[in-house]
């Protein structure tokens, strides 16, 4: 990347063993003051429109106006405080009222969450006790959580070859259609735009089983199986294949997502390196395995890394499922997370779960961030 | 379909030009074996989506006694067909589970672009102590699991935190208001946010910016007067992502909003209704296809900046 010309660095001057203590003083205060401010402002005017029980409506434009107008006013407000500071700090300062906000936002939401969740694994179930690794224990003993973590494997592996598989797939021949290219990836997008509880009831029409004497069964599989002249199956209820059933859901929805990204990176291809591959007599097959793939794999990994995070977050599909989820064998660890810190009421073994989610995620952390600098370097 | 497998081989022992057999020529010019291999994709992803659609518009009995595939044989018969199920399904909360979705959503969707789109700017084109660590560290927080964050952030909304005698954050009973749900979307949203806008902003021409600053433009008016409007597509495209994601999402809502008929969002509605009422396929449908109106319609109005967008973002990383 070229290294942005500003000029800030001239107008430096080197500052005192003091003036660094006041400059750092005020790049706090500057990174503080957004966020307090803004949040403030937003909760006692909030508070009031609850009292009065106002309508949705009403609140709902209130808040594009402060949302909008409101956070943008303080970033203006803050810009315009900077230029009267000395000359001496207005430039040190005036990066930290840009990306300081998002720093206190981000550190109250996630640098903190991990911190103490870290801290409550430890605890007992009231989060007020040291207990050790008692909740680890639990954790890599009990045997509904040795299914979740074989059961979230599965998820991570196959949900991801699957959808990135399918997507790349599909964007790569839709890429070679004359007409209706769009309409055919907003069939494979639409998808997306449906809840992961919406998700579930859609997938209901497809596995719904019904024993005999509780009526007809309405599934479309067990309708198929009735054509064919089979006995209807239950098939949620069907172990271990009831595990898959559920990860096409997650296909079907997410795969929309891998092939729209994809496809834009294949088309940023300059079409002469393709053609270029044909001339010289390469085959399809090779085109696509020697040309495309290599050309968009940095578009792969970040693909490949959203939905590996995404599998492994999995909760609201098998959560919102009517089967029980214990009996069937399809328990996932996010659920067993949500499952034993709010309806089982103990937080020590629910933020030990989660602990797993985020050690899991530390090989995909470590593999972006190197992926990220060898990026940097090539710039 | 055995036409696929066949010219591959055949072409690859060619290393002349005219590499054209039949078949690497319908692979290549999406011929009808493109055709049919994309059709066949289309129709199955179709399949659950039509199912829903034909169930919401079908009476409750004949819902319950027949497969929704059989309703496709005969279309034109009025009896197979109603709008019952909607004016039920609304009477179920659903209008007032549409509004607070609305409620959430909106600001959920505009707050984390502003502020991201500053950092965005700051971490492409400002100079300062730290930069590049702290970016890094936005990056990793990209893959903090959702579920790890909801019980901090939870107690911190339930009884505040301090740090010996000092309040660092207030007990404000944030939980059930729409303005906890607001701050929470926003922290989630925010490392992606980021992360898309940077990669965006980061690769606009150093020329653009460059010459404003030698017009004697400071960092607020380039980002206000140039840089906003050039990013158009990357803030319309992660717009429609957080509108996706928001307007779908069941945990942050169930958890900070609570899953009474007050406060309760679309999809902690059809939840609800999962729950009391498991086999009643006529509401659910109709429910369900109420929730995915909206984002569905966002998408067809905005969907050709969402493909432009991400592909000024993932390509030029």
């Amino acid at each position: 990347m070229r290294e942005p010309v500003t000029g800030d660095e001239v107008a430096l001057e080197p500052p005192s063993p003091g003036g660094n203590a006041v400059l750092f003083l005020l790049r706090l205060l500057s990174a503080l003051l957004i966020p307090v401010v803004g949040f403030t402002v937003m909760w006692a005017a909030f508070d009031f429109l609850r009292d009065e029980n106002a309508n949705r409506i009403l609140i709902v434009v209130i808040a594009i106006v402060v949302g909008v107008g409101g956070v943008l006013f303080l970033y203006w407000a803050m810009n315009r405080a900077v230029d009267a500071l000395p000359a001496r700090f207005r430039e040190g300062v005036r990066p930290y009222v840009f990306v300081g906000p998002a720093l206190v936002i981000l550190g109250v939401f996630l640098v903190y969450p991990v911190i103490s969740t870290i801290l409550t694994a430890f605890k007992d179930a009231q989060g007020e006790n040291f207990v050790g690794l008692d909740n680890f224990r639990f954790v890599f003993t009990d045997p509904n959580m040795l299914t979740a973590i074989r059961n979230t494997f599965g998820w991570i592996i196959l949900v991801t070859i699957f959808a990135v598989g399918i997507g790349l797939a599909f964007a790569t021949l839709a890429d070679r259609l004359h007409r209706g290219e769009a309409f055919a990836k907003s069939m494979i997008f639409l998808p997306l735009a449906i809840s992961f509880a919406g998700a579930s009831i859609t997938w209901q029409l497809i596995y719904s089983f019904r024993p005999e004497g509780f009526g007809t069964n309405i599934g479309l599989l067990n309708g198929i199986m009735i054509g064919l002249g089979q006995n209807p199956v239950a098939w949620l209820g069907l172990e271990p294949w009831n595990n898959l059933l559920l990860m096409v859901i997650m296909v079907w929805m997410q795969t929309g997502f891998a092939m729209v990204v994809l496809s834009a990176a294949i088309k940023a291809i300059p079409d002469e390196i393709i053609e270029a591959a044909r001339i010289d007599g390469a085959s399809e097959m090779q085109v696509f395995r020697k040309v495309i793939v290599p050309s968009i794999l940095p578009t792969i990994a970040v693909v490949t890394t959203y939905m590996v995070i995404n599998a492994m977050k999995v909760f609201d599909i098998v959560f919102v499922q009517p089967a029980n989820a214990e009996a069937n064998g399809t328990v996932v660890i996010a659920e067993r997370m949500i499952r034993w810190f709010f309806l089982n009421g103990n937080d020590g073994r629910g933020a030990a779960i989660a602990i797993i989610l985020f050690v899991a995620v530390i090989p995909v952390m470590i593999w972006n961030v190197r992926r990220f600098r060898e990026q940097e370097e090539e710039r | 379909m055995s036409v696929i497998e066949e010219p591959l081989p055949e072409t690859d022992v060619k290393k002349s030009a005219a590499p054209s057999t039949k078949g690497a020529d319908d692979v290549r010019t999406g011929g009808w074996v493109v055709r049919i291999t994309i059709a066949v994709i289309v129709i199955l992803w179709l399949i659950p989506t039509v199912g829903v659609l034909v169930t919401s518009f079908r009476p409750e009995a004949l819902v319950d006694s027949t497969g929704w595939w059989t309703a496709l044989a005969h279309p034109f018969r009025a009896a197979e067909w109603t709008v019952e199920n909607y004016r039920l399904a609304l009477n179920e909360g659903f209008g007032n589970a549409f509004l607070n979705s609305l409620a959430v959503t909106i600001p959920s969707t505009v707050i984390p672009i502003t502020i991201a789109a500053f950092a965005a700017y700051a971490f492409s084109w400002m100079h300062f102590k730290g930069r590049d660590v702290l970016f890094i560290v936005v990056v990793a927080l990209l893959v903090v699991p959702l579920q790890m964050a909801i019980i901090p952030i939870l107690r911190l909304y339930n009884e505040g935190a301090t740090v010996g005698r000092l309040i660092v954050f207030p007990k404000l009973d944030l939980v059930g208001t729409f303005l906890g749900v607001w701050i929470a979307h926003t922290g989630f949203g925010l490392p992606l946010a980021i992360y898309l806008l940077r990669n965006f902003i980061g690769a606009l021409p150093s020329s653009i910016i460059e010459s404003a600053r030698i017009d004697g433009a400071d960092h607020f008016t380039i980002f206000w007067r140039l840089v906003v409007p050039l990013s158009v597509p990357a803030l319309a495209a992660f717009a429609i992502f957080q509108f996706l994601w928001v307007w779908n999402d069941l945990l942050v809502a169930y958890v900070f909003l609570g899953g009474t008929d007050e406060t309760s969002v679309l999809t902690v509605a059809l939840r609800n209704l999962v729950g009391a009422r498991g086999e009643n396929w006529h509401l659910l449908t109709a429910a369900a296809f109420i929730s995915m109106a909206l984002p569905l319609i966002v998408f067809f109005a905005l969907q050709k900046y969402f493909v432009r967008g991400l592909t000024a973002g993932a390509v030029k990383g």
